[in-house]
């Protein structure tokens, strides 16, 4: 057959013309066809089909969106994506993260000094792993995602409350059995800032504070009070700013133990008393632990501030509790009162306006008490009891006090 | 608190965050606040640096009659100098603030100096409530708020957190007319710093949230989607007892519960 292009005028003129009956049948099959030249054309028309009430349908989604026809449960099992395992089998060297682990979990600074430690094994040569340490109890289920190759978990009584004294010597020993390359530490409040310090002053080692922008060379590092920004030799062991680097978040590690040597005793010039009771409402809603918080749902507000008082919570408020006048302004949580960055959050009669949702975006549980299982608040907690508030809150302030009572006979 | 009680506070010179001015530090003078507290006017008052500082008047301006001055360049290195300096005095306890307001402000001094004396260190502390038979009972501030009660053997140094009392007003006069003697130590340099590089703070850039979505449907789903029940528990039907009970749960394994 000769190479040469024929062309059927009858056969153009039908494609041309829709109202054709022949029209369907040449247009269908051919979405991409050879054109005169050779290149290929696309018959934007051909692509699609006729979906179940007549209209024409365009799948843009290129067989990435849920499958039509399938199990909602099968469909959810496709849609969580195995992300692939990394690991490394004889790590040259380690880069060791010392967590904080406030309330037993990751924080996001935390995430960032594990990404920060990724990124320094990636431009140095050879194969290392990042070591993560955790002291004290553990409730985090996902340090493969948070991208930690080893874990070294220190539990036990001598790691407990405030134990600076015990973790320094545990470092020490890590320093001497895994000589990192990197030490790394969140520069944080939560313990991090001190840890670094105190190994810092331990080994000798200078080491850069407030890092914001680390690679293999240099370190940039704030300076006192903000005002100056230090360009440095990247130091052995740094106190990381808050978003220094990037979590992991594409990869899953192998969280492999690693046990260590026998510790030596410590010397223990510190006690530590346990904490100390603070009135909640003393401490500023911003910084709360744990806030009790009333809406328009509350009508006995007697027993609310007696069930804040039980519990021990600070105190919040929704907008239209403060505006009716039954709740000082600076209690008001949301976009024109307080953010607040409680680790519990608890909604009493609490609708969720997206005002309100704003203001409490960085809490980490939120539980719901609501007679509508329809509210936005609802969407959003992790726990939603739905039900008359407060019927709930005078069984929960029972409960607390049961609680306290044993407490109380256990101690005697 | 014992009769002679030896305490120490360590003074720097402090930056006001926005216009750069020279100033009493916020932590150090909380220090001195708390020193003035435990042991009045007995209290040692020591700095670091050059001699030329109008500031470190307005820490003797809160009622105190004198300090040393250890004299070196500004650039030096205080912790040798004072290492020695606090070695020979042995006080009971020394105050310091817990970060610098100028310079590296790494917060390294009391934990330098914990070495190098060999006492323990306690960070952030709120307040010392008293001194009994060689050991201190101290509150130490934490996150959210909180308080720690923590024992600690003398000697040890302390550096003193925001949560401290706010510190007196600095009287002028008096603090003119206060004394400063001059201690001489042989000033070490700061070698290390001096190869670094310093530039005015630089904006950092704001994280930007990335959507991580193959195709344009999620793309816009993220940019747009309202929270969903993201597989939060609910209990509809359970009576308010249980209901309570989840709830007491929740709060106990968080830890919320004291
Ligand atoms: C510019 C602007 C800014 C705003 N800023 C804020 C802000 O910063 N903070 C803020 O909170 N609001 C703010 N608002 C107001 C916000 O839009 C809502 O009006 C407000 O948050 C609603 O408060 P609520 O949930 O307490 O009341 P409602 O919306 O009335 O909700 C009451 C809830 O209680 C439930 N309920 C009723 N009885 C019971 C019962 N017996 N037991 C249990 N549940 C019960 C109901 O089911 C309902 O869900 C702002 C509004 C505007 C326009």
């Amino acid at each position: 057959m000769s190479d040469l292009i024929r062309r059927d005028p009858r056969q153009e003129w039908i494609a041309r013309n829709r109202l054709h009956p022949q029209h369907a049948e040449l247009i269908a099959p051919a979405a991409e066809t050879r054109g005169p030249s050779g290149l290929i054309r696309r018959n934007p028309h051909a692509v699609g089909f006729i979906g179940p009430n007549g209209i024409k349908r365009i799948d843009r989604l290129a067989g990435n969106g849920p499958q039509l026809g399938q199990r909602r449960g099968g469909a959810k099992a496709a849609a969580e994506v195995q992300l692939p395992l990394i690991t490394v089998v004889t790590p040259d060297f380690y880069v060791v993260a010392v967590m904080d682990m406030v309330g037993g979990r990751l924080t996001g600074h935390d995430k960032d000094v594990l990404g920060q430690a990724h990124k320094l094994v990636r431009e140095s040569d050879g194969e290392g792993a990042v070591v993560a340490v955790v002291f004290g109890e553990s409730k985090e289920e996902a340090f493969d995602k948070a991208g930690v190759d080893r874990l070294i978990h220190l539990e036990g009584e001598a790691y407990a409350g405030y134990s600076p004294e015990a973790r320094l010597t545990a470092l020490s020993v890590i320093e001497s059995q895994l000589k990192p390359r990197y030490w790394l530490f969140p520069d944080s409040i939560n313990g991090g800032n001190e840890l670094g310090c105190r190994l810092a002053a331990k080994l000798g080692e200078r080491p850069a504070t407030q890092a914001w922008q680390v690679d293999s060379s240099t370190a940039v590092c704030r300076g006192g009070s903000q005002r100056i920004d230090i360009t440095r030799d990247t130091p052995r062991l740094l106190l990381l700013a808050e978003e220094c680097a990037d979590p992991i978040d594409e990869t899953r590690h192998e969280v492999l133990p690693i046990e260590l040597d026998t510790m030596p005793g410590t010397l223990v010039r510190i006690e530590d008393r346990g904490q100390v009771a603070v009135d909640p409402n003393q401490i500023p809603l911003a910084e709360a632990e744990f806030i009790l918080s009333a809406g328009n749902g509350i009508h006995d507000w007697d027993q609310f501030h007696k069930a804040a008082e039980v519990l021990g919570a600070t105190e919040g408020a929704s907008r239209v509790a403060v505006d009716d006048g039954f709740m000082p302004r600076f209690r008001q949580v949301g976009a024109t009162g307080t953010w607040v960055t409680a680790r519990v959050y608890v909604a009493v009669g609490i609708s969720g306006a997206i005002q309100h949702l704003q203001g409490i975006g960085q809490c980490d549980k939120v539980v719901a008490i609501n007679t509508d299982a329809g509210c936005d608040m609802v969407k959003r907690a992790d726990l939603s009891l739905i039900g008359d508030s407060q019927e709930i809150l005078a069984e929960l302030i029972q409960l607390v006090e049961q609680h306290r009572q044993g407490g109380a006979e256990d101690a005697a | 608190m014992p009769h002679d009680l030896n305490l120490a506070v360590l003074v720097s010179i402090g930056q006001h965050p926005k216009s750069g001015r020279a100033r009493r530090a916020e932590q150090d003078a909380r220090a001195v606040e708390l020193g003035l507290k435990l042991v009045g006017e007995r209290l040692e008052l020591l700095h670091a640096g050059e001699a030329q500082q109008e500031v470190l008047r307005s820490y003797l301006g809160m009622g105190l009659k004198e300090m040393t001055l250890l004299e070196q360049p500004s650039a030096g290195d205080a912790v040798p100098a004072l290492g020695r300096y606090l070695a020979q005095k042995r006080p009971d306890i020394v105050l310091t603030g817990v970060r610098a307001e100028s310079g590296e402000a790494s917060g390294m001094t009391p934990y330098l100096l914990g070495e190098a004396l060999g006492w323990p260190v306690v960070t952030r502390i709120a307040d010392i409530i008293k001194v009994e038979n060689g050991e201190a009972e101290v509150l130490q501030a934490l996150p959210r708020g909180q308080r720690r009660a923590l024992k600690v053997r003398l000697p040890f140094v302390a550096s003193v957190d925001l949560a401290a009392e706010t510190p007196r007003q600095s009287a002028y006069g008096p603090g003119r007319r206060a004394r400063i003697d001059n201690a001489s130590v042989d000033a070490q340099q700061d070698q290390l710093r001096s190869q670094w590089q310093e530039a005015p703070a630089r904006k950092r850039p704001k994280r930007l949230k990335v959507a991580k979505a193959k195709t344009a449907a999620d793309r816009f789903k993220a940019a747009t989607a309202k929270s969903q029940a993201s597989g939060g528990q609910v209990l509809q039907n359970e009576s308010a007892q249980e209901q309570a009970q989840a709830l007491f749960k929740l709060l106990v394994e968080e830890g919320v519960l004291r």
